[in-house]
C-alpha cells in the first residue's frame, strides 16, 4: 500500500548504464502513456466535430471551430436526462446496498463466533469461481415469476447481499482494528450492533470508501442487468440508453462520441477525486488476497 | 453467553447467506435441473434427459465456434496482459521522476468499462476515419478493417481489453514494492545481473500475485460479453461470437431456456476445471515465503 514514488534499489550514485536504462524506460513509458490517452482525446475531439471535420484525412486533431452544440443536439435527440437520472438512482442505491450488506457480513466473519463460520467464509470465496452466466437464467425466471421484470428490483435486490470481494476486503480491514476497543465497550454493556455502528464503521472509512467506489463503477456501467430486465425506454440507464441510441444513429459519430463522453465523464471525475482510494483498493484485493 | 453470541453471528451472516441461497446456490441447482429439459418459459419444462448436452456436443457448430472464439481470445489476451502489465510495472518500479503521473495515466482507463468504452473504441477502430488506422498509415500500412474482417476482430477486441490493463499494473507494482530490498542486496553481492535477479528474486516473490491475477483473469475473460455484444454483436460471420453471447442469444432471443442452461452449466464446469488445474500446478511455481510474508 505504501505507494512510494521512488524505490531504493540500492543507494549510491547512478552509473551510466543506470542512466541509460532510465532513459529507455522513460521513452517506453511516455509512448505507452500517449497511446493510453489517445482514445480519450479522440473521443472528446470527435464529439465536437461536424461531419466535414470527421470525414477528413489526415486527422484534424483540434477541431476548429469546436461544435459544442453537438452536446445540445444529443440532449435534444435522446432522453439523456432521463437516462442520467435512472443511472444515478441505480448507482446510489447500488452503492448504499453494497455497503450495508457487505459490511454486515464482513463483521460477522471478522468478529462474531458462530458454528460453521469458517466453512461459510470458504464457500463464499469459492463462489468467485461461479460465473454469473451460470445463475443468470434461473434468477431471471425467478424475478419473472415475481412479476418484477421491467423494474429495478432484480438489479438492486441482489445488491443488498454481501459479495465475496467486498466482504473479503472489509473483513481484512475489520480484523486490523484492535479488538480491545470493542471488548471495553462490551464491558460497558454495548450491544453487538452498537459496537459495529459506533466503533468499527467509523474506523473503517477508507475501506468503506473503497468498496463504495468500486460499487459506483459497477452500477454506473452495468449493462447486462438492465439489458435483460428492463424493457421500457424511460427506465433505461445510460449504458442501455446509449446502446439503443447507437442502434438508430450508426452514422452520426459525433453524437455517439458525445454520448460516450457524457457516460464516461463522471467516472473520470470520480477517479481524479478519489484516486488514492482506488489504488489502495486494487492493491489490497490484488496483492494481499 | 456463547449460545447468544452464536445466534447473533448466525443472524448477521444472513447478509451473505440469504443472498447465497437465493442468487447463487438455488439458481445453480435450478440451472442444472433445467439443463435436462426443454422449456421456452411458458408452461412447464419438459424433461429430455441428456438431449441438450447431446445436441450441444454433436449438433451445434455455434457451440464449438463460441468456445473457439472465447478460447482464442483468452489465449491471446491473458499472456499479453501478464507480459505487458508486468513489464510496465517493472519499468515503473525504478528510481524515476514522475512515476505517479504514469501510474495515473495507465490506471485511468481501467476504471472505465461497459457500453461507452465499446462505443468509443468502435470509432477508434473505424476503417476509414478511425485514429488507429491513421497511425498505421504513418508506417505505410493500409487501412485494416478491424471490425469487418473475421481475422481482425479478435485482435481488435484484445487491443481494446488491454487498454484496461492498468489495474493489473498497479497490483504488480504494489507487489514489486513489497519485495524486501535485502533480497536485491544479496543478489547484487552475489553478482547477479538484471536477468538473473528477475529470475531468482523478483519472479518467485511475485508468483503469488501473478497466480491470483491469472485465476481472476481466466474467470473474467471466459465470461466476456458487453464489449463484443456492443461492438460487433458477435460478428462478422460469428468471428466474435463469444460464449456468453451464445448463452444470451439462446436464452433471451430464442427463448430456449433449457438449452441455454446446459450452455451455462458447461461454462461453469470449464471455469472450475481450469481454476482447479491452475491451483494444482501452482504448487510447483508459486512461492510462499513462509511466515515472514503478509504483515
Amino acid at each position: 500500500m505504501a505507494a512510494a514514488d521512488t524505490v531504493p534499489v540500492g543507494q549510491g550514485v547512478r552509473s551510466r548504464a543506470e542512466r541509460g536504462r532510465a532513459m529507455v524506460s522513460y521513452v517506453v513509458l511516455v509512448i505507452g502513456s500517449i497511446s493510453f490517452l489517445v482514445p480519450f482525446f479522440w473521443m472528446v475531439t470527435t464529439s465536437v466535430k461536424d461531419d466535414a471535420q470527421i470525414y477528413t484525412f489526415p486527422v484534424e486533431w483540434i477541431p476548429r471551430p469546436a461544435m459544442w452544440e453537438n452536446y445540445a443536439r444529443l440532449f435534444e435527440q435522446a432522453p439523456m436526462w432521463i437516462y442520467l437520472r435512472n443511472t444515478v438512482i441505480l448507482t446510489v442505491c447500488g452503492v448504499l446496498f453494497s455497503l450495508i450488506g457487505s459490511s454486515i457480513a464482513a463483521y460477522a466473519f471478522a468478529r462474531l463466533r458462530f458454528p460453521g463460520r469458517d466453512v461459510m467464509f470458504f464457500i463464499m470465496l469459492a463462489t468467485i469461481m461461479i460465473p454469473n452466466w451460470a445463475t443468470l437464467i434461473p434468477t431471471y425466471i425467478l424475478f419473472g415469476k415475481l412479476g418484477w421484470l421491467d423494474t429495478y428490483l432484480p438489479i438492486l435486490l441482489p445488491a443488498l447481499f454481501a459479495t465475496p470481494f467486498n466482504t473479503f476486503l472489509l473483513r481484512q480491514f475489520f480484523l486490523s482494528i484492535p479488538q480491545e476497543l470493542e471488548d471495553a465497550a462490551k464491558v460497558d454493556g454495548a450491544s453487538t450492533l452498537r459496537c459495529f455502528l459506533q466503533i468499527v464503521i467509523p474506523m473503517s472509512r477508507s475501506a468503506l470508501m473503497i468498496v463504495g467506489l468500486f460499487a459506483f463503477l459497477y452500477y454506473w456501467n452495468d449493462f447486462l442487468g438492465p439489458l435483460i430486465y428492463l424493457s421500457s425506454d424511460n427506465k433505461f440507464p445510460i449504458s442501455l440508453g446509449i446502446m439503443n441510441f447507437a442502434g438508430q444513429q450508426v452514422q452520426d459519430f459525433a453524437l455517439m462520441m458525445c454520448a460516450a463522453t457524457v457516460a464516461i465523464a463522471p467516472c473520470v471525475l470520480l477517479f481524479f477525486v478519489a484516486q488514492r482510494w482506488f489504488m489502495q483498493g486494487v492493491v489490497i484485493t490484488g496483492v494481499k488476497g | 453467553m456463547a449460545r447468544r453470541e452464536a445466534i447473533t453471528g448466525l443472524l448477521w451472516v444472513q447478509a451473505w447467506f440469504i443472498g447465497f441461497v437465493l442468487f447463487t446456490l438455488g439458481p445453480i441447482v435450478a440451472a442444472a435441473y433445467l439443463s435436462f429439459t426443454e422449456w421456452n418459459g411458458v408452461g412447464s419444462p419438459r424433461w429430455i434427459g441428456l438431449g441438450n448436452y447431446a445436441e450441444l456436443l454433436t449438433d451445434d457448430p455455434l457451440f464449438w465456434q463460441s468456445l473457439k472464439v472465447t478460447g482464442v481470445f483468452a489465449l491471446l489476451y491473458l499472456p499479453l496482459s501478464l507480459l505487458i502489465g508486468f513489464g510496465m510495472a517493472l519499468l515503473m518500479n525504478q528510481r524515476l521522476r514522475g512515476v505517479s503521473v504514469f501510474r495515473t495515466i495507465y490506471y485511468l482507463p481501467s476504471v472505465l468499462s461497459g457500453v461507452a468504452v465499446a462505443v468509443l473504441w468502435g470509432f477508434v477502430f473505424h476503417r476509414d476515419y478511425g485514429v488507429l488506422n491513421y497511425f498505421l498509415s504513418w508506417f505505410g500500412i493500409d487501412p485494416v478493417p478491424w471490425l469487418q474482417d473475421p481475422h481482425w476482430v479478435i485482435p481488435a477486441l484484445v487491443i481494446m481489453q488491454l487498454w484496461g490493463i492498468g489495474g493489473s499494473v498497479i497490483i504488480y507494482l504494489g507487489g514489486l514494492q513489497g519485495i524486501p530490498t535485502e533480497l536485491y542486496e544479496v543478489a547484487r553481492i552475489d553478482g547477479a545481473g538484471w536477468w538473473a535477479t528477475l529470475r531468482t528474486v523478483t519472479l518467485p516473490m511475485m508468483s503469488p500475485v501473478i497466480f491470483f491475477q491469472l485465476v481472476l483473469g481466466v474467470i473474467a475473460t471466459l465470461q466476456i460479453f458487453t464489449q463484443a455484444y456492443v461492438l460487433t454483436g458477435g460478428g462478422p460471420d460469428y468471428a466474435s461470437f463469444f460464449y456468453a453471447i451464445n448463452i444470451y442469444q439462446r436464452a433471451f432471443v430464442e427463448l430456449r431456456l433449457g438449452y441455454a442452461c446446459a450452455l451455462s452449466v458447461v461454462l461453469a464446469l470449464i471455469i472450475i476445471a481450469i481454476t482447479g488445474i491452475i491451483f494444482k500446478t501452482s504448487r510447483s511455481w508459486v512461492y510462499y515465503a513462509g511466515e515472514k510474508e503478509n504483515s
